[in-house]
């Protein structure tokens, strides 16, 4: 098998190159506000994996992440920019505590999924919205999104703050009122609070996996994404195929919420958590592929996990990781540069095709040397 | 190898390039290429695509640095680090993809890169200068008009301005009729004469043998990066060149018996739509195609082909208009309608339409078969299958690709072609459109798309065969028919055909009298 640019294989060592670049540029901050960057990198993992407890926390911390990084990576699979995973996620966590605080007298067989069910509709409809606007008028996911995310948070502040007698909220703590027993997502660790979310985060990166690369619907998603114009060959509906996978990417954001209402905190407060965005990042680091995402929402996981050992410990701030996010982010970005920049190929490769001229194959040094891979002049 | 020896005039050869070896990771893009071109003369570097002709003229023009061998420029040796050094030392190029600035005017682009020492830029003065020199090398540009109104031709003209004006005597162009209609390529070629006439000394790239016997007086034929031969171009032929460029004897007109048109299979009339470009109209009063013929269409691009493939191919909706495949109306289907109708559409955008170039190639294998069984089941997709059609299709039409698993990137455009053919073929259609299939194609490639076409329509198939390259038409439709400003201004049988005319009709040029059919 060649390694070409652009295979799995090459992708994932790209971040992982890309991970270690940020680690190394990490600790000279570290080194530069006067700590040991060793000291605080081993507090750091001894915070996120040196204890059963800790171990728990990482997952905990990851589940969202992972969740949101999946949101992130169908919509970009098909050649969508969510930004507003943040938004799906809330108004996900939201209705779902909101189902979940109300007293039907369910059991847990019922009120459980009834209440994730209803999370995952609320974010597919705030998925939903942008993809149907673009494929309607083209108007522009990154626009949009951001603006269903003020949206949201209002929504949940509005609805919190007018107090309606059927809706199960508390003003005193700017959330919902507690989520019910019967809707909590189960602690699948003792003494942790390490929820079920995580399963959830876990079955949703292999089902998502499996429909982008072995369904005809998943197909469907990445021609679009890859090839406007060779979507309308093969007589794909380009409109649909992106309304579906932002309302499927904001479902997916809306279990994260989910997770977050019904498992860790048992209500939704209304101060929105940031966690869309961060999710943005692990989309990016995990290459938007479902595999990929699982093992940087981990990493990003840990990272959050490991914070306040290191604070403790090392004295270094916990602020600190937020930079090494920042990093990741930053090297990951890079590496997609250097495969994807015209200049970057342009010193040693002929230029690739331009618009004027689609059909023409300027591929001279040979048959299988790819575009993407800058000879060494 | 004798006409390879300098010779022993007194001006030293223009150019000598030897034993030079170039190395790209994993390939050997020059394998010890020797070159030499004289003083004033008009040289052709022939090669098919990948033999490596635009890695030698990009070491030549200081692009890349060779690995191995020596340059010689005028007889000195020379050692460019950087294009600049190439155009102090007198060399030009003009590359297949313009680097032109469309928004700036034809003189601002001339003088890019070239403004002078003074900080503020007098225009006045530098489209004086731009407008003199274009009208001294009978150029024929306006210095204020904007580049991104000119048509291509004349984007051609400004690149090869811009090298006059930078002080070139020695001008590589590389590939420079690919996008030209026939009468910009003579105007082109009138140009080159009347440089070399000038003293100026002329190579160019490319790997058809037309303009190797129409431009060129000396001719140097490269294959996978080793220098093949030499010759003088009114000393050879072009079965010889073919022969040395692809390394075997090629058919370079595909025979073809007489066609025998059936059933009418297609039928369009008072197709109306509203274009993409230029506010074109497409305005086709009748279109018909039959089983058992190739039916041509030609014309200059930009005068309604696009939008008439796109309806033929359900890809766009007619304004107006009928449109009946084996009799029944298909206007409202889609492009998987279309498909089901039994059209396959070979599409003249490899990149952007007929592929996806980052999937594997069995997975551009399912593009536009979603819906067929076999490919999928109940949603699923077949990939195990898919993978085992893949191959079989590429060893019957020669994709030359390591395995189904490649991406189709990284092949070479013939291969990205005959991908698509297989694919397009593999559906048993009853109608082919094929656009332009054969662009940047090499002599091996071409015939055996040619070959393709010729057979499809042999086993009573419709195939409308559309291209730029009037003597594609020409040499394998049964009929022709002639687009311009939207509209079928002339129709011939492919035998009675005359290329003068055809290109008067294109051009607009002549009155539309219909000409006779059979």
């Amino acid at each position: 098998m060649t390694i070409r640019p652009g295979s799995a294989i090459v992708n994932a060592a790209g971040s992982v190159v890309a991970v270690l670049v940020a680690l190394l540029l990490g600790a000279v901050v570290i080194m530069v506000s006067g700590h040991d960057p060793w000291d605080a990198y081993r507090s750091l993992a001894e915070g996120a994996l040196g204890s059963r407890r800790g171990r728990a926390e990482s997952l905990v911390y990851a589940a969202p992440l992972i969740l949101g990084g999946l949101a992130f990576a169908i919509a970009a699979r098909a050649g969508m920019f969510n930004i507003g995973i943040e938004g799906q996620l809330v108004i996900g966590g939201f209705v779902a505590a909101l189902v979940g605080a109300t007293d039907w007298n369910l059991p847990t067989a019922v009120h459980l999924p009834l209440a994730v069910l209803a999370a995952a509709i609320a974010g597919g409809i705030w998925g939903f919205i942008p993809g149907a606007m673009k494929a309607a008028t083209g108007a522009h996911e990154v626009i949009t999104t951001i603006m269903l995310n003020y949206l949201a948070f209002r929504l949940i502040t509005y609805s919190i703050q007018k107090r309606e007698d059927w809706l199960p909220v508390d003003p005193a703590v700017q959330g919902t009122e507690r989520v019910l027993d019967t809707a909590r997502l189960p602690v699948i660790l003792d003494l942790t609070r390490l929820h079920a979310g995580v399963v959830i985060a876990l079955v949703a990166a292999v089902v998502i996996w499996f429909v982008l690369f072995h369904t005809t619907f998943g197909y469907k998603v990445r021609t679009v994404g890859l090839s406007h114009g060779a979507a309308r060959y093969g007589g794909i509906r380009w409109g649909l195929t992106i309304a579906i996978s932002m309302t499927l990417a904001g479902a997916i954001a809306g279990l994260a919420g989910a997770g977050e209402s019904l498992g860790l905190h048992g209500r939704h407060s209304a101060t929105p958590p940031g966690l869309g965005f961060t999710a943005i990042a692990v989309g990016l680091v995990g290459r938007n592929h479902p595999i990929g995402v699982i093992f940087s929402g981990l990493l990003f996981g840990i990272l959050s996990a490991g914070a306040p050992t290191m604070q403790a410990n090392a004295g270094v701030s916990k602020e600190i990781v937020l930079v090494l996010q920042g990093l990741v982010i930053l090297a990951v970005a890079a590496f997609e540069a250097m495969n994807r920049l015209p200049a970057f190929r342009k010193v040693a490769l002929p230029p690739p095709p331009s618009r004027g001229n689609p059909g023409r194959d300027l591929s001279e040094p040979g048959e299988l040397i790819s575009r993407r891979t800058p000879p060494v002049g | 190898m004798t006409d390879l020896q300098s010779t022993t005039s007194q001006t030293p050869d223009a150019v000598v390039m030897r034993n030079v070896v170039k190395r790209f990771p994993g390939v050997v893009a020059n394998d010890g290429v020797n070159f030499t071109v004289r003083a004033g003369e008009i040289h052709a570097l022939l090669g098919e695509n990948g033999a490596g002709k635009s890695t030698l003229m990009n070491l030549l023009f200081g692009l890349y640095n060779p690995d191995e061998g020596e340059i010689l420029i005028n007889g000195d040796p020379v050692h460019f680090h950087n294009t600049r050094q190439a155009v102090d030392a007198g060399l030009g190029m003009v590359h297949q993809h313009f680097m032109l600035i469309p928004t700036f005017t034809v003189a601002e682009n001339v003088i890019l890169g070239n403004e002078g020492p003074d900080a503020v830029l007098d225009r006045e003065a530098a489209s004086k200068r731009v407008g003199e020199l274009a009208s001294e090398f009978g150029l024929n540009l306006d210095p204020h008009a904007t580049v991104g109104d000119l048509p291509v031709g004349a984007q051609q003209r400004v690149e090869i301005l811009r090298a006059l004006y930078q002080g070139s005597r020695i001008l590589i162009l590389d590939e420079p009729t690919a996008l030209l209609t026939p009468q910009e390529i003579d105007d082109l070629h009138a140009i080159l004469r009347r440089l070399k006439d000038d003293g100026g000394t002329i190579i160019f790239i490319t790997h058809k043998l037309r303009e190797v016997a129409n431009f060129s007086d000396r001719v140097t034929v490269i294959r996978r990066g080793k220098t093949i031969g030499a010759r003088i171009t009114s000393e050879t032929t072009s079965p010889e060149l073919a022969e040395l460029m692809v390394g075997r004897s090629v058919l370079l007109r595909v025979d073809r018996p007489v066609a025998t048109p059936g059933e009418v299979i297609l039928e369009g009339s008072s197709l109306v739509c509203t274009g993409n470009r230029r506010a074109e109209t497409l305005n086709v009063a009748s279109i018909e195609l039959r089983r058992g013929e190739i039916l041509g269409v030609c014309g200059i691009e930009g005068n309604g082909q696009s939008e008439l493939i796109e309806i033929l191919a359900g890809l766009r909706a007619p304004d107006s208009g009928t449109l009946t495949i084996k009799g029944k109306n298909v206007i409202g289907e889609n492009a998987t309608g279309f498909r089901r109708a039994g059209v396959s559409y070979i599409p003249e955008d490899r990149h952007g339409r007929g592929l996806v170039l980052d999937f594997p190639l069995w997975e551009n294998t399912l593009l536009g078969n979603t819906e067929r069984n076999g490919f999928t089941r109940g949603g699923w997709i077949r990939s195990g299958w898919i993978r085992k059609l893949t191959t079989s299709l590429m060893s019957k039409f020669d994709v030359r690709a390591p395995s189904a698993n490649t991406s189709a990137r990284s092949l070479s455009g013939g291969n990205q072609q005959k991908l698509i053919i297989a694919r397009e073929l593999q559906r048993h259609p009853d109608i082919v459109l094929a656009i332009q299939p054969t662009r940047g194609l090499d002599v091996g490639a071409i015939e055996f798309v040619h070959r393709g076409l010729v057979e499809t329509r042999d086993q009573d198939k419709a195939v409308l065969l559309l291209s730029f390259d009037l003597d594609e038409v020409m040499d394998l439709s049964d009929r022709i028919v002639v687009l311009s400003e939207g509209r079928i201004v002339g129709e011939f049988a492919g035998s009675n055909a005359d290329r003068a005319q055809l290109g008067l009709l294109m051009g607009g040029r002549a009155t539309a009298t219909t000409q006779a059919t059979g």
